[in-house]
């Protein structure tokens, strides 16, 4: 490459007359649709970091137990709401590794509230690959080996203890296993029901296209949260915290079809009209057939791009059904369960760390919207 | 006259739709097994309390709850006569709340009000903020302007309503010295309007139209902004510029126009999702909304209660949709004739 006193850059390679420029954009143009989609992806920086940013956060959930240095409902009852800890690499100016000053908790006679005082002359180095309470990874194998957990004798709150005396930031860990998750088995409900209901509509036409049409204009006129509220309320309370998650999954999923069915018919109803489904419809193939293998894989990657969209919204849903009260319920852990405890002023005024859930919450959520945006401007390859 | 016509079919769809909604709302009411008296009179029997069992089993009774459910729901929408006659929802009836043991319409009363306020500010606060914002940050796109509204557009999104709504609460009190709580002064609730009462209830509403509108107010800016680029580099656009119109007004007389059609349309879709964030909202901060009153209702299965401030919540939302559908076809003549068939 060189470049001429005019500023432009010219090849220095010989000029040869035998190659053709179809050769060289043979290899773009036979490339996969994924791979295209791929390229495009990897220049939208803040998609794809966000994008490995879910990836790690998810990929973290089942040793959630092994990170966290205490276990979720762990109480320590001397320390009731202790505020956060630091951990300090430098004592007296000696580094000495990562370790915290241990807390004791003194009564304030004159706020009547419990202060905590760090002990500043005695470092306790934190230990690594220790013994604590017992987990399973990923919800099969018990263990009981913590990545780090406190030094005997002492406590480590990264992020502050609550209420009970448990650990904010293992309960957040704890937390993001069925608020991160709840999103997920959400969409597949709204996934199955949207395309099955919007390809039915597009597809078939007439009566049945009229009747689900205007199932989808009801469900999106009306308020969701309301009709979470009442669907959640119907929860019988004595089932199990596992059932109940299962089945507030399924409630966020069940209004949040609509939008899908919508765009997938809207779809359907130009798709349908092309010659390629007119020659499979002539050789026999039959309707289930036709929309599986020949319309629905031409705007599969659009589909998952607006339900990654639409996770978020789900997330922020349970948050605001268990911070009501009505959604997951303790001793289940979720960002809004924990949320719960901050309802207050006071608790948020004197306590702020008890807000601490809503970090993950808004960065989660940005980085959903972020992944999305991302996926859905990436997904046209052939677009400049 | 079309308008009109449209305008009275668009109401039939309404009327039709909320029928439907009844029926959901009814369904999913009763979902839960049991009713509240029934589980009154068991936890009487269980205490040995006799007496209340009599007055719960007349109540049983008078409220139809004895019958098949088709049958309670046919009284309670008032199509058919129930152990008094025609009294439902449609003759002004909205039924008894157990759990209060007073009629529902004097528990909700002026909360009605109230809700649909609190609504409209917030449908004003968004269109208020989105519509400067948003095309600014088209006019001025790739520039800080646009990147920080796009930024606080973006946590607007992101935050959870009722955190929003704690934070600006404390920060609100604290800096600003607004008030806490409630909808208006306690020393004014249950007073009849006035001068004072309206300035009480004004300053009351900062925060939460502030809360319920944000997201709102964030994904309309991104939508008019959006439609305002497509727009910005269309040919006209260009002419404008060349014949030296100076680029305010250039924005205002054309590109605007043509994108403010969606912007409309929108506020039908954003409608739902901000009556949602009200009744939260209205949960956190302690307005005297029908938020929190469907709340306990839901809580305690108080069945009439619970039903009916749903299908209130539902009919503020359906009319919503309908005059901002009725709004566009008046703005728009294209959508007139198009819209009836699509």
């Amino acid at each position: 490459m060189t470049q001429l006193p005019d500023g432009r850059y010219v090849d220095d390679a010989p000029y040869d007359a035998q190659a053709s420029i179809q050769q060289l954009e043979r290899r773009d143009l036979d490339a996969p649709n994924w791979l295209l989609i791929w390229r495009k992806f990897r220049q939208h920086k803040l998609g794809l970091y966000s994008g490995i940013f879910l990836l790690l956060s998810y990929l973290m959930l089942p040793f959630a137990g092994f990170i966290a240095p205490y276990t979720p409902n762990e109480r320590l009852s001397e320390h009731l709401y202790a505020p956060p800890q630091g951990v300090n690499f430098f004592h007296d100016g000696a580094f000495i590794g990562p370790f915290v000053y241990p807390i004791v908790a003194e009564a304030d006679m004159e706020t009547f509230q419990w202060k905590f005082v760090a002990d500043e002359s005695r470092p306790m180095p934190l230990k690594f690959f220790c013994e604590g309470g017992t987990h399973h990874l990923a919800g099969l194998i018990a263990s009981d080996t913590h990545l780090f957990c406190a030094p005997p004798g002492a406590t480590l709150f990264l992020w502050g203890a609550d209420r009970l005396g448990r650990d904010v930031f293992s309960r957040i860990l704890y937390g993001a296993q069925l608020s991160l998750t709840v999103g997920l088995i959400g969409i597949t409900v709204s996934f199955v029901l949207g395309i099955s209901f919007g390809s039915i509509a597009g597809y078939f036409g007439g009566r049945i296209d009229w009747m689900i049409n205007r199932v989808i204009e009801i469900l999106r006129s009306l308020p969701e949260l309301p009709l979470w509220l009442a669907l959640s309320a119907a929860v019988p309370s004595n089932w199990g915290p596992v059932s109940v998650f299962f089945i507030i999954s399924v409630i966020l999923g069940i209004l949040d079809w609509p939008g899908l069915a919508r765009s997938v018919r809207a779809k359907f109803l130009s798709l349908r009209e092309e010659e390629y489904v007119r020659a499979a419809e002539m050789m026999g193939a039959s309707s289930s057939r036709v929309i599986r293998k020949h319309l629905l894989p031409n705007f599969m990657s659009h589909l998952i791009a607006s339900a990654t969209l639409s996770i978020p919204a789900m997330i922020l849903g349970e948050t605001a059904l268990s911070f009501l009260g009505l959604g997951l319920r303790a001793p289940a852990v979720s960002w809004g369960v924990m949320l719960n405890d901050a309802q207050n002023l006071a608790s948020i005024e004197i306590y702020p760390w008890t807000a601490i859930p809503m970090l993950p919450i808004i960065v989660i959520v940005l980085t959903f919207n972020f992944f999305g945006d991302g996926l859905r401007d990436s997904l046209d390859p052939y677009e400049s | 006259m079309l308008i009109l016509r449209y305008a009275i079919y668009r109401f039939a769809t309404m009327l039709l739709t909320l029928l439907v909604v009844s029926v959901m709302v009814f369904v999913i009411i009763n979902l839960p097994p049991g009713d509240y008296l029934s589980n009154q009179i068991a936890e009487l029997r269980a205490s040995g309390q006799d007496a209340g069992v009599a007055k719960a089993e007349f109540l049983r009774k008078e409220y139809a709850l004895d019958r098949q459910l088709w049958e309670q729901y046919m009284i309670w929408v008032g199509f058919m006569p129930g152990p008094n006659g025609f009294a439902g929802l449609v003759q002004g009836n909205f039924g008894w709340s157990f759990e209060f043991d007073r009629p529902v319409s004097e528990i909700v009363g002026e909360s009605l009000w109230l809700t649909v306020l609190v609504n409209l500010a917030a449908v004003l606060f968004v269109y208020m903020v989105a519509l400067p914002l948003g095309v600014l940050a088209a006019a001025k796109s790739k520039t800080w302007v646009d990147y920080t509204s796009a930024f606080v557009g973006y946590l607007g999104l992101a935050t959870p309503n009722f955190l929003l709504a704690l934070i600006l609460f404390y920060y609100g009190h604290k800096y600003f010295d607004l008030p806490i709580g409630g909808l208006m002064d306690p020393a004014y609730e249950g007073q009849p309007m006035g001068w004072d009462k309206a300035r009480s209830i004004l300053i009351h509403l900062i925060v939460p139209t502030f809360v319920i509108g944000t997201s709102g107010a964030s994904a309309m800016m991104q939508r008019l902004r959006a439609n305002m680029l497509d727009e910005l580099g269309k040919p006209y656009v260009e002419t404008a510029i060349a014949k030296g119109m100076s680029p305010s007004r250039m924005l205002t007389k054309y590109p605007l126009r043509v994108a403010f059609n969606p912007f409309v349309a929108d506020i039908g879709n954003l409608l739902p999702a901000m009556v949602s964030g009200s009744v939260l909202v209205s949960v956190v901060l302690g307005l005297q909304t029908i938020g929190p009153t469907l709340l306990t209702a839901l809580k305690t299965q108080d069945q009439f209660l619970s039903a009916f401030v749903l299908m209130f919540v539902a009919l503020l939302t359906l009319m919503g949709t309908m005059i901002s559908d009725v709004l566009l076809v008046l703005l728009d003549p294209r959508i007139r004739y198009a819209g009836r068939d699509a």
